[in-house]
């Protein structure tokens, strides 16, 4: 009530927040990481444009780890199983998170698919986050790393288009090199881009199709066990 | 688009304050939105005026503020310019977010009894 002179008119009062609208998901992420930290298991979310060729890099990784490391899945798909569904022919232990219309996933979806998926004595669990370029870049889900997918057929500009999805990747893997011989597209003039969004720019040119790039892509992994949360950086911009 | 999921969680943060200073309406809502936070400043408008209606923010003009990207060198201070690589050309080292980012919060203003 207003005090200054006893009227009983209602008081406007300010009340500073300053605090993240993405507070409550980012709660949400590290409960998720404290879940991956106490089992030991290394999550990545991979993320790119649908037909960036995100699945085709997990079938390949699964071909060249089958037996060694326990691999799987959450699939983020608008509408169908097929990503699962192709993941665990793969031998992938994976599982879909269904979002309907929701364009990217979030912390507490994963949350809810690590409930419904054997993950906790996996080596590695792949987030394939919806395809989309844009709004999967800002949510924290609790993974050590973030991957962006970018095929040579997006063109070489595509990092300066989507400055936000790049600048928050700690690895871009740049997929269906086997089809660069058909292209006008140069990776060097998608490593220039990249070093335009990205303060330490980090890509591996790899082949799901060919194998090209998939050993390191692994080292790159392996890379990832044993630290507590992001892969060192490296001074080259390909590693 | 997830402005959606944004204006959401606005409104759950503002609702939270207000009820917690049994508030009867709320007058202004202020956030800021950088340049490189991946939220469109006009989607988040359109989104928030779709769904204020009938909750504590109906009257609430919402004031948004919207911070340019600032790049500099962690090692010297020094800004990058805008559209440049994002290496330190002087000290060789990886470029810095100073500003940008933001997708914040920072004031409500309510009617209390």
């Amino acid at each position: 009530m207003c005090d200054t002179c006893g009227c009983g008119d209602a008081e406007i009062v300010a009340v500073d927040v300053h605090d993240s609208l993405l507070a409550g998901n980012a709660r949400t992420a590290a409960h998720n990481r404290e879940h991956f930290r106490e089992r030991g298991v290394i999550a990545v979310n991979l993320m790119g444009s649908p037909g960036a060729g995100k699945t085709a890099v997990l079938e390949a990784t699964a071909r060249c780890l089958a037996g060694r490391q326990r691999l799987g899945a959450l699939a983020g798909d608008l509408a169908t199983e097929r990503d699962a569904d192709r993941l665990r022919a793969a031998g992938i232990t994976a599982r879909s998170i269904t979002t309907g219309s929701a364009c990217h996933l979030d912390a507490a979806m994963v949350h809810h698919g690590l409930h419904h998926l054997a993950w906790r004595d996996l080596d590695y669990l792949f987030i394939e986050n919806v395809g989309n370029l844009v709004c999967p870049a800002i949510y924290d889900l609790g993974q050590h790393a973030n991957v962006v997918a970018l095929a040579v057929t997006e063109g070489e500009d595509k990092p300066l288009k989507y400055p936000v999805m790049f600048r928050n990747a700690d690895l871009v893997l740049i997929t269906k090199t086997d089809l660069l011989p058909h292209l006008d597209v140069r990776i060097e003039a998608i490593a220039d881009a990249l070093s335009h969004v990205m303060p330490q720019p980090r890509y591996l040119p790899v082949s799901a199709r060919s194998g090209e790039g998939m050993e390191r892509w692994l080292e790159w992994l392996v890379q990832l066990h044993g630290m507590s949360a992001r892969p060192s950086p490296v001074e080259t911009a390909g590693i | 688009m997830h402005e959606y999921s944004i204006v959401q969680s606005l409104m759950d943060r503002v609702g939270a304050e207000a009820r917690a200073r049994r508030a009867t309406a709320v007058h202004r809502v202020s956030i800021r939105i950088g340049e490189l936070s991946g939220v469109e400043p006009e989607l988040l408008a359109t989104a928030y005026e779709t769904f204020r209606g009938r909750t504590i923010c109906e009257r609430a003009d919402l004031d948004m503020q919207i911070v340019a990207a600032r790049w500099e060198c962690p090692g010297c201070g020094r800004t990058i310019g805008r559209g440049d690589m994002l290496t330190c050309t002087t000290c060789g080292l990886p470029a810095r977010l100073a500003q940008g980012d933001e997708i914040m919060l920072d004031r409500i203003e309510m009617e209390v009894p």
